[in-house]
């Protein structure tokens, strides 16, 4: 990771250990003296806040499983028996279930960020699809986290969405069966759903340590969408960023565990407080929030295999967006009409998220289908020829510049960034 | 001189090289598959995979459901006009054209496994505008032959394999 080779050991066992695994340097020039834009604001701190909810999910996951019985037949009262019985068992399993929106409601306002400031462009793009498969790997373990409790949403949702890989032509049944270890979703899913809620996480780490490395190669992108070019656009990361980031997942946790404390169960679904029965479905079967736009592009076309394999080229798609986006201008901010279709697109992903939350009867299923065009419309369609023809606004000459305006241009002689510990 | 001539030619390493790896390929191949047999279904769940029903107590009009290999199972007790409008459909009308006949042993019981072909939920029975059944998750509409009507799902309600062990008694699997 790039940054300034500054770090000079201090005391001998330091020393010792730098010579020996330079680790101390690497977190020096990563977290420390790194160069970040001095422009960046608080849409920034969201890969912070990312982290530490990866942090707290695993903390509070591994605490559970200490109580939890991946059992089929004790699933659900072992579940129960962390509610009422384990010390602070409601308070570990109301910030899992919790944070698990937490976590998405983070990776959406970050991924939406990156959309609107054009941080897939190159030389970003490696960085970009680094967080795709991140995205790909937390919805496959809040999904399968979502089965344990065993409860009649945990069922039935884990039917509905392992029976999507039956629309596969040929071979779908019988992938659908080895999926399941069985004829149905059975004990044999739940065992194999838990050990892999619990690799995953630990895998997603992995992937964001690659996010972070690749990140570090070319550094931040920024409001503004042009590179630094000298020191006086940047700022070292302490105290400088490790202070806004702190703050910002102070604010972070309030938001979150004004959930926990106060409407804990809001984001759930009741239904899930009855045991699994595979006997019967529930009337009105609704995934979590933050698969609500995908399920709604799954039921919008009235064919299997045609809904399962939209809704997954619905999910895959924005990995290709360093390619389908022909524009050079990064930022938003500097692209009128891209502005207006960022926000359409907005209003399209919030629009399919109703849709999904509702029956898939009437008005529902056309707005559905109309905004599922409209989603694909815009990564197809609109950002490929907006290069082409939308009209730029002029760039800023430097980041400095973009932040102090004229007066940049009079400071930029002599000024200096703060140190740490100046 | 002689070395700038062989090393045109295939050598003795070249081979060597290539030998070694496809056995390696073939070794990580015997590797992976009981990686994957592992998760198909198991020794207990295939044992467990025939099931006998007493039909005696079923009514006329009835539908019981039983779980079968972990799925539910319904066996309807058909009324004279449930067994009629099952029979008197042009098979044109069908999306996934089957007569009656062909999906039942016996007139008075339909044997089917409950599960929607749609999405894997399970339907209701005696609802819907065929009287068959309805899957409440995505609207799908059955007849009472567990034909698919409306809706998304693409095929009718399997049947599962069966057979009257007696009058009273089904056995299946
Ligand atoms: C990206 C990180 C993670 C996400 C998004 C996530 C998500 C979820 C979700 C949505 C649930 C269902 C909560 C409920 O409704 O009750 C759940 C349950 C569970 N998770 Fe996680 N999880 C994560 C990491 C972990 C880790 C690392 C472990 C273990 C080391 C773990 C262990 C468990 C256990 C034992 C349950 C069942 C108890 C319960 O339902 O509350 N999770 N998880
Ligand atoms: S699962 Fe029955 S209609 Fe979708």
């Amino acid at each position: 990771m790039s940054g300034h080779p500054t770090y000079v050991p201090k005391s001998a066992a330091a020393k010792w250990l730098e010579s020996r695994l330079p680790i101390l340097g690497l977190a020096h020039s990563s977290f420390v003296v790194f160069p970040n834009p001095r422009n960046l604001n608080y849409w920034w701190t969201f890969g912070g806040i990312l982290a530490f909810m990866l942090v707290a999910q695993i903390a509070t996951g591994v605490v559970l499983v200490m109580h939890y019985t991946p059992q089929s037949s004790l699933a659900f009262a072992s579940v129960e028996h962390i509610m009422r019985d384990v010390n602070y068992g409601w308070l570990f399993r109301y910030a899992h279930a919790n944070g698990a929106s937490m976590f998405f409601l983070a990776l959406y306002i970050h991924m939406f960020r990156g959309l609107y400031y054009g941080s897939y462009k190159a030389p970003r793009e490696v960085l970009w699809i680094l967080g795709c498969i991140i995205f790909v790997m937390a919805v496959a373990t809040a999904f399968m986290g979502y089965v344990l409790p065993w409860g009649q949403m945990s069922f039935w949702g884990a039917t509905v969405i392992t029976s999507l890989f039956s629309a596969i032509p040929f071979v779908g049944d019988q992938i659908t069966i080895w999926l399941w270890g069985g004829y149905a979703v059975d004990n044999a899913t739940l065992n194999r759903f838990f050990s892999l809620h619990y690799l995953l996480p630990f895998m997603i780490l992995g992937v964001v340590i690659l996010h972070i490395w690749a990140l570090h190669v070319p550094g931040s992108n920024n409001p503004a969408g042009i590179e630094p070019q000298s020191e006086k656009d940047t700022l070292p990361f302490h105290p400088y960023f490790t202070i806004k980031d702190g703050f910002a997942v102070v604010c972070f946790m309030i938001f979150y565990f004004w959930f926990v404390f106060y409407v804990p169960n809001y984001l759930g679904d009741a239904d899930n407080y009855i045991e699994a029965n595979p006997l019967q479905t529930p009337v009105h079967i609704v995934p979590e929030w933050y698969y609500l736009p995908f399920y709604a592009i799954l039921r919008s076309i009235p064919s299997k295999l045609g809904g399962t394999a939209l809704m997954f080229a619905a999910v895959l798609i924005p990995a290709f967006l360093p390619w389908l986006d022909t524009s050079k201008v990064k930022s938003a901010a500097y692209r009128p009409l891209y502005k207006i279709f960022f926000w359409l697109f907005v209003a399209c992903v919030l629009g399919l998220g109703y849709c999904g939350s509702k029956p898939p009867e009437g008005i529902y299923v056309v707005a559905s289908r109309l905004l599922a065009i409209y989603y694909f419309l815009h990564f197809l369609v609109i950002l490929p020829l907006l290069g082409q023809y939308e009209k730029t606004r002029p760039l800023p000459a430097s980041i400095f510049e973009s932040v102090l305006g004229e007066r940049g241009k009079h400071l930029a002689a002599g000024a200096k960034p703060l140190q740490p510990g100046e | 001189m002689t070395a700038s001539t062989t090393v045109e030619e295939p050598t003795r390493r070249d081979f060597l090289y290539i030998a070694t790896g496809a056995v390696g390929v073939v070794g990580a191949g015997f590797a992976v598959w009981p990686f994957l047999s592992q998760m198909s279904p198991d020794a207990t769940t295939l044992a467990a995979a025939s099931l006998d029903v007493d039909i005696s107590g079923v009514a006329v009009g009835q539908i019981i459901t039983v779980k079968w290999r972990g799925k539910p199972v319904f066996i309807s007790h058909r009324t004279p006009p449930e067994i009629e409008a099952a029979q008197n459909v042009s098979l044109k009308e069908l999306p996934d054209p089957a007569s009656d006949e062909s999906r039942v042993q016996k007139p008075e019981w339909l044997v089917v496994i409950g599960i929607c072909t749609h999405l894997g939920c399970v339907p209701i029975g005696n609802e819907g505008p065929y009287h068959g059944f309805f899957c409440p998750c995505h609207g799908s509409v059955y007849d009472t032959s567990g034909r698919i009507r409306q809706g998304p799902a693409p095929y009718n309600l399997a049947v599962p394999p069966y057979r009257f062990a007696s009058d009273t008694k089904i056995s299946i699997g």
